[in-house]
């Protein structure tokens, strides 16, 4: 449904030339839930705003429905009521003086929906928030941190969109309020066959909702499959030491150095100055890029050698 | 949507009750009220004839009398009236040059902030060419060329005194964009035209509020220093006022009044719109708000 | 004796308008070479506690109850003694590492700077220590010419372990110090830290809003909600409080089938200091509240294995 075709995104960052985004296949298929995982820094954000139009790719292509995004100013506008935002701040991503209402019925303005009474009623009951009429004139400072993210996804809901992209979308929320923000989400996919491509650091909560997992590193995708396969028997040492921070793992592989720098992408595997288990071929021999499958593969020199 | 009127409502009296707090405001307030109540009721006393040379029947430079309770000028004229009557060209000239100011440094300042692209680039080094050009010098250039009447000195003064107010809305215009909601916006379909006129005006209304009330101060001050010069619209103001008290020696021959009722009136007012305007500043910049 | 006692401590905030109860009657203690982990959500007080141990609360706080450090009241303590005791027995860790450090000064200077101030050493040592320091946290020695911004955010956060460890306190206080950080930068920091407290027999008194840091790294955890201790215990083992449960059911573990796309939270958000509800502040969150929540308030009780919870179902279990 939606798809990320060989992209790649660059900016200028002091003086140098940084890949944010270096080459990636990634599908989202219908009324699937797709988490894409990676430290801050890999480009897993801003591979989210290139699918959304906000960026524009230096390389490749965004798919939508099997056609190629078009980004003159009125395509863009068609494709921004197929496919939703939701950012990870829900108190920044509210104008402060707007209300509720005003907040929800943005979208249905702007695409000049009519009955905008209705949607709005629709979209935030949809979100949890009921009854809608009690929340119509509050400002955002007057909710609580999870009835404002809520706010946000009715306001992604209101224009009835098939994708929602969702950035860190819990990651501002206490950890008692986060499950039934996850749980929405999962309800959404439920009941409207809504896709969702769900951007995060944690792993826990891909485990929680998603369907399928990528991972990423400077800029590409190093590992994706079904959830239970990627989390649970992990391919690719990276993905590995991932999961071996986490608190019930037995065994820690805590990678040394710091997140690395995309104006500076090393030779051969990207990987390699961090990895635990580098070998020859790894410091010279670039990797494929992985295509956009749905089984699990990872972008590994020691897979090579053992098929 | 009664239930919006409502909102609306309280929270003006909110914003009121802040208000309240600040003596200094409220003072400036009330000058201001009187000032602009007796300058639009003026004509139902009296007409522009208090101002014709012709019609001065007193003594010429007589000091404070009951005739004149604020003396009279060099043709005869009394001061009083002449200061009543001035007003209406010294407040019309201050709140329209200000408005134009803040309509051009608004719009400029917003395409500034929100066209990161070359279009910002080019808005903003005309704006700081016009920050360095000395704004005196240009407006009497301006006033000269176009020649003498009121529009051309509103013209004059709106004209050289709006980059400051450009510069500040472009930084406003830079903080507010930088918030997700923006972002938001853009996702949901937003063109250009919504965001600035839905996010960023909305947001950068009160600081124009509390700027745009100090720039009729300034616009009031500037129309009387170009009177003085000798660059007036041949109406009495409290400029030109100050202008004829220095061409007849005012000072030399005693005649206090002469001098001291124009320049008290335009200290007073000036004194207030700065007063209601640093009022208005702090009760609706948050910031400030929050550091109290 | 305890290294570190609070006694029925609460901190309140005065606002316009009335008090507001931030921290109500916590009683906690802890020894030498012991990690305590507190965890909490936003509003539950944990950082207000944090702050009036070493009395860093903003002057419209009241502190009430004792904080006994070494068996001396930090309350009742003269400025000078406090000043002592914050900068010689007890430092503290903010989350914060991008504004804890001055940008233009270099890092070295700031980590001698306590060392000096109090001349402690004098500069040819205070250099060795600091590079002695640095080494302790991992950095190399040549980073103490570097200035703040030169480093990334885990290295910033390691200079400020190392200016918490300059003058060897028996205690830290550790508020979220790896909030702000990636998975793999926490997890250095976090091995970091165990190993120091290991290593120099240090107290650590950790608060976080992430119950599975503290599960890792502290031997004991303190459970609050709405400005009380709801549960303490053994860290690893069962939670007894349904607070708690709920509260770890949020942090899943990845393989476990039961939270395989079953996402858990509680209803409700956490109540507004300034309007508790009554009885037990949890029960209108509750999924196990009698009627009874609503009116009694339940003091922690015994939970069986060093475990004590303040819900009314726990007595009736054990």
């Amino acid at each position: 449904m939606l798809e990320a075709r060989n992209l790649s995104v660059e900016f200028a960052s002091r003086g140098r030339r940084a890949r944010a985004v270096d080459g990636v296949n990634l599908a989202v298929g219908a009324g699937e839930i797709v988490a894409l995982v990676g430290e801050s820094g890999c480009g897993k954000t801003t591979l989210a705003r290139t699918l959304l139009g906000l960026e524009k790719p230096a390389g490749g292509e965004v798919f939508y429905d099997g056609k190629p995004l078009s980004y003159k100013a009125r395509e863009l506008k068609a494709y921004r009521r197929r496919v939703q935002l939701v950012l990870q701040d829900p108190t920044g991503s509210l104008n402060p003086r707007q209300t509720v209402y005003e907040a929800v019925a943005e979208g249905p303005r702007i695409h000049k929906l009519p009955d905008e009474e209705k949607v709005v009623a629709d979209a935030l009951s949809r979100a949890g928030l009921r009854p809608p009429e009690r929340f119509f004139l509050r400002y955002p400072h007057e909710l609580s941190g999870g009835q404002r993210q809520r706010v946000v996804i009715a306001g992604a809901l209101a224009l009835n969109p098939d994708v929602l992209i969702a950035d860190e979308p819990v990651a501002s929320l206490d950890a008692s309020v986060r499950g039934e923000i996850l749980a929405l989400l999962l309800r959404l996919r439920d009941d409207l066959g809504l896709s969702a491509l769900v951007v995060t650091h944690d792993l826990g909560l891909a485990w929680n909702i998603a369907d399928r997992v990528a991972v990423m590193y400077l800029g590409r995708i190093v590992e994706s499959g079904p959830t239970e396969q990627v989390l649970q028997s992990p391919q690719h040492p990276y993905t590995k030491a991932l999961l071996s921070v986490l608190p019930e793992s037995p065994e820690k592989i805590v990678l040394t150095g710091e997140p690395p720098d995309p104006t500076r992408i090393p030779s051969g595997c990207r990987f390699h100055p961090r990895c635990q288990v580098v070998f020859g071929d790894c410091r010279t021999v670039p990797l494929q890029i992985l295509p956009a499958a749905e089984t699990q593969q990872a972008a590994c020199h020691l897979l090579k050698l053992d098929g | 949507m009664s239930v919006t009127w409502t909102r609306r409502k309280r929270s003006l009296l909110r914003f009121w009750a802040d208000y309240r707090g600040h003596k200094a405001g409220v003072v400036g307030l009330a000058v201001l009220l009187v000032a602009v109540l007796l300058a639009l009721i003026a004509p139902l006393f009296i007409d522009a004839g208090v101002t014709n040379v012709v019609r001065g029947t007193g003594e010429k430079l007589a000091p404070p009398s009951w005739d004149a309770p604020l003396g009279t000028d060099e043709s005869g004229r009394s001061v009083l009236l002449m200061v009543w009557w001035g007003s209406r060209t010294s407040l019309l000239i201050g709140f329209l040059a200000a408005l134009l100011s803040m309509v051009i440094g608004t719009v400029l300042g917003i395409v500034a902030g929100h066209f990161r692209g070359w279009i910002g680039a080019v808005v903003l080094r005309v704006t700081d060419w016009f920050l360095v050009l000395p704004s005196l010098v240009t407006a009497l250039v301006l006033a000269a060329i176009l020649g003498g009447s009121t529009t051309t000195i509103i013209v004059a003064i709106g004209v050289t005194s709006w980059p400051s107010t450009a510069r500040l809305i472009r930084a406003q215009t830079l903080a507010v964009e930088a918030r997700p909601y923006i972002e938001r916006s853009t996702a949901l379909g937003g063109g250009h035209w919504h965001i600035t006129t839905r996010h960023v005006l909305p947001n950068v209304a009160p600081l124009l509020l509390a700027s745009t009330t100090l720039e009729v101060a300034s616009a009031i001050v500037t129309e009387s220093t170009l009177a003085f010069l000798g660059i007036s619209a041949n109406k009495t103001s409290w400029g030109t006022m100050l202008r004829g008290s220095y061409d007849w020696g005012a000072a030399t021959s005693g005649a206090w009044w002469y001098i001291l009722v124009p320049g008290l009136c335009i200290v007073t007012v000036v004194m207030a719109f700065t007063l209601c305007g640093r009022a208005l500043e702090t009760v609706l910049n948050p910031r400030l708000r929050s550091a109290r | 004796m305890s290294l570190l006692e609070l006694d029925d401590v609460s901190v309140t905030y005065r606002i316009a308008g009335g008090e507001v109860p931030a921290v109500r009657g916590v009683s906690l203690a802890l020894n030498a070479g012991e990690a305590l982990g507190i965890v909490g959500e936003s509003g539950s007080g944990k950082s207000s506690l944090a702050m009036a141990i070493l009395r860093l609360l903003p002057r419209d706080a009241r502190t009430g109850g004792r904080i006994l450090l070494d068996g001396d009241d930090v309350l009742t303590m003269t400025w000078g003694r406090l000043r002592a005791v914050r900068w010689a027995e007890a430092s503290i860790v903010f989350q914060g590492a991008q504004h804890g450090l001055n940008p233009v000064r270099r890092i070295g200077e700031q980590i001698a700077e306590p060392l000096l101030v109090h001349k402690l050493a004098g500069p040819e040592k205070a250099r060795r220590r600091v590079a002695e320091l640095l080494d302790q946290v991992g950095l190399p020695a040549w980073r103490a010419k570097s200035y703040p911004h030169e480093l990334s955010g885990g290295q910033r956060q390691r200079v400020m372990i190392a200016m918490a460890l300059a003058c060897e306190p028996r205690l830290i206080i550790a508020d979220e110090p790896t909030t702000a950080l990636d998975v793999m930068v926490q997890a250095q920091v976090l091995t970091l830290i165990k190993e120091l407290v290991a290593a120099e027999d240090i107290a650590l008194l950790m608060i976080s809003h992430d119950l599975s840091v503290l599960a890792d790294l502290c031997d004991r955890l303190a459970v609050m909600y709405a400005g009380r201790v709801v549960e303490t215990g053994p860290s690893g083992g069962a939670f007894a409080h349904p607070y708690s449960r709920a509260l770890s059911a949020a942090f899943p573990t990845i393989g476990d089938p039961a939270s395989r796309l079953a996402p858990k939270g509680l209803g409700g958000d956490p109540p507004d200091p300034a309007e508790l509800p009554s009885g037990c502040v949890f029960h209108p969150r509750c999924p196990v509240a009698l009627e009874s929540c609503s009116t009694v308030n339940i003091d922690l009780r015994p939970a069986g294995d060093r475990r004590t919870a303040a819900c009314v179902l726990v007595g009736e279990e054990v």
